[in-house]
């Protein structure tokens, strides 16, 4: 198992990086009051000293606070979401390509459709349309009513190459019915790849949820990363040169789509042994 | 008789192209029937395209013919209730040729044998499963402690096609499919997996349909034989006279393309490379027959009984009657 | 042999693998000589070391694998002392192979007539269009082909035919040794035969040895001039075809030609009991012992040396 670790760089990277972040989370919880992620906490506008080492923001937020605060949240709503994704992708995409026939022309019809429609745009309306404020689990739910449509679409290819295996029809001729091969044949060997396809939807669920932030349709109270630079771009403080308020979200969101990034190489690459370089 | 399984005017074809305006035709209808009160061992020997494994499907009501029917116990096959459906997978059971792909990489070998001692209810407990499924791997040369508990890719090719012969003895069908069983195995373990099926018929009185493109293991292990050349039947009959004197001219090109072990180096049989145009309605061989006449290139023979266990489509044979339906069925009862 | 008879000396040929539970060896101390225009067949079934032995002579095992020792000879060149670079351009151009499946290693989105421009390209020869669609036309018609393939794709032909272009490709810059392994392991026994035929016949036009990699018996005795049979990666039986079908001296070589089905009688099937040994855990002595019929005490813990029984005969056996 470690040995193949070794080898295989890019699980071993994204690990590393998420495990910062988890560090930074667990401990920064501990260690810092995450009080002072609300506004009017704090002095405004200091860059970053010993007694704030990520400086603070325009409206008095101490952003090693917020960091803190707003780093779990965002995940947490790009885990929800990615979840339900791949779940309810799953289930629509087994279905689908077991029966074949109209009900795959249907499913198959209807994710079609989905993913023509420009997400971002979808997304905005839904959260325009939410009466006042969203909360962040408000916030999965709305990223999630779309991200079910990716992974119904890759996991149905997948299923459908299992499906001519030798092993299925001798499941058949075994007289397992149809519900059953899926659950106990086709299921046991998409694991890897319905791993690799919940992290990637999980990224992809952080993005957008950040994209609408940003536009200022997410939780407004929440200092979430997304939140966060929308108040960046709300106080111009690019221009203003308040490098601290953005260079910490900035850093966290690289790492955290790059911890991503990586894990889905390294899974993908134990789900697909043709990739694999070592035995 | 009631035929165990039968073939009822069956044929098979695929629609392709743009708009499904192309028709590809797997197998030419015809009739054929397991009697098993008389079981035997059955050749069906052809190259790729010939129809075999559509036959095979067919059979195993993995695919459902566009023409005519398969019945099973007389009742259609596509049409069974979940108790037919039982029965028909209890009595017909199949291997298949890839002895890769039959298992599911996931699972130990085992499962492949537990599954059908759970699913059709074989064993009382779980000790007595376990002894049938010992039994049945013995029984066809396997050391149980060798096999049971390992994965798929620890074994041989040859070791999991002799699992897959033990799952279909556990299971006592009247009838199993072999469809190109020894193919992906290593010549020095062919004889054995083939002895193991005939061994099943010779003590349990299975009938096997042993599918096939090896004209000589044909030879040795079955009792009739049904050529198939391009979807249709070519020539069928008892397997002695048909590889002795092939009638067919394709069925005689088959057996002087052999490469024989004999110190004389020669590859007997001239092969022409003919190029006629032969119309769609002409016999399918035409353009490569040594014999063909104009008639063979604007119609199809039938199938003429030459014999009382041969029938051959060539037309070099039409003053013998044809047989009634091209129930190919009535010269394979030999035995 | 003389040297001044051979085209292609291989001598003491070791080819190892690296495992986690240890060094594989899957050839083991081969050697073996191939005169000009000598047809020369390495017969084996799977794990015996066959198809690895082809790829060593042209020097292309990749990690895990690598050449443990020993030597290749074309002609008086000795192929492990060349550069990479000559011995690329040794590839085709004096040693062609035609591998395993190559039917289907064609580019699917290339004509033709373009592959085999490619592969005279890459040595060297850049032709004109008028000049390569000649040169294409003549391999295609030395291969029994129509010049209408020429432009056309993989796809659009048989597997037979895709095979014969395969050749074709192979035969383009005239080498002295053709290895084709398992050539019509995927193709059916009549278009077998044609693709056989037309083999023999090129080799025979152009002069070259060939050395034909496979299992089939059968197909062996209709070709070959000379035969090796290889076990657990070491050529335990050479001889002249006649020789080995009328009088096999190894015991693995008589059970081999005794598996084949006849078709004169229907006398059953006979195989050979046991299976073949994983290549990393051989038993002792020498690897056939624990399926052979006339094993003795020796056999268990001597492992036999290759000897010259006569003048083009070798079998390693304590009891031949």
């Amino acid at each position: 198992m470690l040995s193949y670790l070794r080898r295989n760089r890019s699980l071993v990277v994204g690990a590393v990086l998420l495990g910062i972040l988890i560090l930074f989370m667990v401990v920064g919880a501990l260690v810092v009051d995450t009080e002072n992620a609300q506004p009017l906490s704090v002095p405004t506008l200091q860059p970053p000293s010993w007694d704030y080492p990520f400086g603070t923001d325009r409206q008095g937020r101490d952003l090693l606070a917020v960091m803190v605060a707003g780093t779990p949240l965002t995940l947490w709503i790009g885990f929800v979401a990615g979840f339900i994704g791949v779940g309810v992708g799953a289930v629509l995409a087994f279905t689908a390509a077991y029966y074949g026939g109209l009900v795959d022309a249907v499913i198959r019809g209807i994710a079609d459709i989905g993913l023509t429609v420009p997400g971002l745009l979808v997304l905005i309306i839904i959260a325009v349309s939410l009466k006042g404020s969203l909360t962040v689990n408000q916030m999965a739910i709305v990223v999630a009513s779309l991200a079910w449509l990716n992974p119904t679409r890759t996991i149905r290819s997948q299923v459908l190459t299992l499906r001519q295996r030798g092993y299925v029809e001798i499941a058949r001729l075994s007289g397992m019915s149809g519900p059953e091969i899926i659950v106990r044949e086709l299921m046991p060997n998409l694991l890897p790849y319905l791993a690799a396809t919940l992290v990637s939807s999980v990224s992809a669920a952080i993005l957008a949820s950040i994209g609408l932030e940003v536009l200022g349709l997410g939780p407004i109270d929440s200092p979430t990363l997304g939140m966060t630079l929308y108040w960046v771009f709300f106080n111009a403080a690019i221009i203003n040169g308040w490098w601290w308020w953005w260079s910490a979200p900035l850093v966290v969101i690289v790492m955290v789509f790059l911890g991503l990034f990586f894990l889905t190489v390294g899974l993908d690459e134990i789900a697909n042994p043709r990739l694999r370089r070592t035995v | 008789m009631t035929a165990l399984i039968e073939l009822r005017a069956a044929g098979k074809s695929f629609t392709g192209g743009t708009l499904g305006r192309e028709r590809k035709v797997a197998l030419e209808p015809f009739s054929f029937a397991i009697d098993p009160a008389r079981p035997g061992i059955t050749a069906v020997v052809g190259e790729s395209g010939s129809g075999k494994t559509t036959l095979a499907r067919l059979l195993l009501g993995l695919i459902r013919p566009n023409v005519g029917e398969v019945l099973f116990k007389g009742r259609a096959v596509h049409r069974l209730n979940a108790a037919g459906r039982r029965d028909f997978r209890r009595s017909v059971q199949a291997i298949f040729q890839d002895p890769y792909e039959v298992y599911n990489p996931f699972y130990r070998v085992d499962h492949v044998l537990t599954t059908p001692v759970r699913k059709f209810a074989l064993a009382g407990s779980a000790a007595e499963g376990r002894a049938r499924i010992e039994a049945a791997l013995e029984a066809v040369g396997l050391q149980p402690s060798e096999i049971l508990g390992r994965y798929p890719h620890q074994l041989s090719g040859g070791q999991r096609q002799r699992i897959m012969v033990a799952r279909a003895l556990l299971l006592r069908p009247k009838l199993i499919v072999a469809d190109e069983p020894v193919s992906m195995v290593d010549a020095s373990l062919r004889a054995t997996i083939l002895g193991s099926l005939r061994k099943l018929h010779e003590e349990h009185g299975i009938s096997i349909l042993y599918i096939t493109h090896d004209l000589a293991t044909a030879y040795q292990v079955a009792d009739r034989i049904l050529v198939l050349y391009r979807a249709a039947v070519a020539e069928a009959g008892d397997v002695e006279p048909v590889v002795k004197t092939p009638q067919h001219p394709y069925t005689q090109l088959l057996i002087g393309s052999i490469p024989k072990v004999s110190t004389v180096r020669d590859w007997a049989v001239e092969q022409k490379q003919a190029d006629r145009t032969v119309t769609a309605a002409g016999c399918t061989f035409a353009d490569r027959c040594p014999s063909a006449m104009a008639r063979c290139l604007t119609a199809t023979p039938p199938l003429y009984q030459t014999a009382p266990n041969r029938a051959v489509a060539c037309f070099l044979y039409e003053t013998a009657p044809t047989l009634a339906q091209g129930d190919v069925g009535r010269v394979l009862v030999s035995v | 042999m003389t040297t001044n008879d051979t085209v292609l000396r291989v001598e003491g040929l070791r080819v190892a693998y690296d495992h986690p539970r240890g060094v594989v060896r899957a050839v083991d101390d081969v050697s073996f000589s191939l005169r000009p225009r000598e047809r020369f067949g390495l017969a084996g079934e799977s794990g015996s070391g066959k198809s690895t032995m082809a790829l060593a002579i042209l020097r292309m095992i990749k990690p895990p694998g690598r050449i443990e020792g020993g030597e290749v000879w074309l002609e008086d060149v000795a192929l492990s002392r060349l550069t990479p670079e000559a011995m690329r351009q040794l590839r085709l151009a004096g040693i062609a192979m035609v591998p395993q499946g190559s039917m289907n290693s064609l580019n699917p989105v290339v004509r033709l007539r373009d592959q085999i421009g490619d592969a005279l390209a890459d040595h060297g020869e850049r032709l004109p269009r008028r000049a390569l669609t000649d040169r294409v036309r003549l391999l295609l018609s030395q291969v029994g082909l129509p010049a209408e393939v020429a432009d056309k794709y993989p796809h659009e032909l048989s597997g037979g035919m895709k095979q014969r272009a395969c050749i074709a490709i192979a035969i383009c810059l005239r080498p002295k040794v053709i290895i084709a392994d398992e050539p019509t392991s995927a193709l059916d026994v009549v278009v077998q035969r044609q693709v056989m035929e037309t083999l023999g016949r090129v080799q025979a036009e152009l002069g070259a040895a060939i050395i034909l990699v496979g299992h089939d018996m059968g197909l062996m005795a209709q070709f070959v001039d000379r035969l090796g049979i290889m076990y657990a990666g070491r050529l335990v039986e050479v001889a002249p075809i006649a020789d080995i079908i009328a009088a096999p001296r190894h015991p693995y070589t008589r059970l081999l030609i005794e598996s084949l089905p006849s078709l004169e009688h229907r006398e059953g099937l006979r195989g050979i009991a046991g299976l073949a040994p994983l290549l990393r855990e051989l038993p002792p002595g020498c690897a056939f012992h624990p399926r052979c019929p006339l094993v003795g005490a020796r056999c268990r813990v001597d492992k036999p040396a290759v000897r010259a029984v006569a003048p083009e005969a070798t079998v390693a056996c304590h009891l031949a």
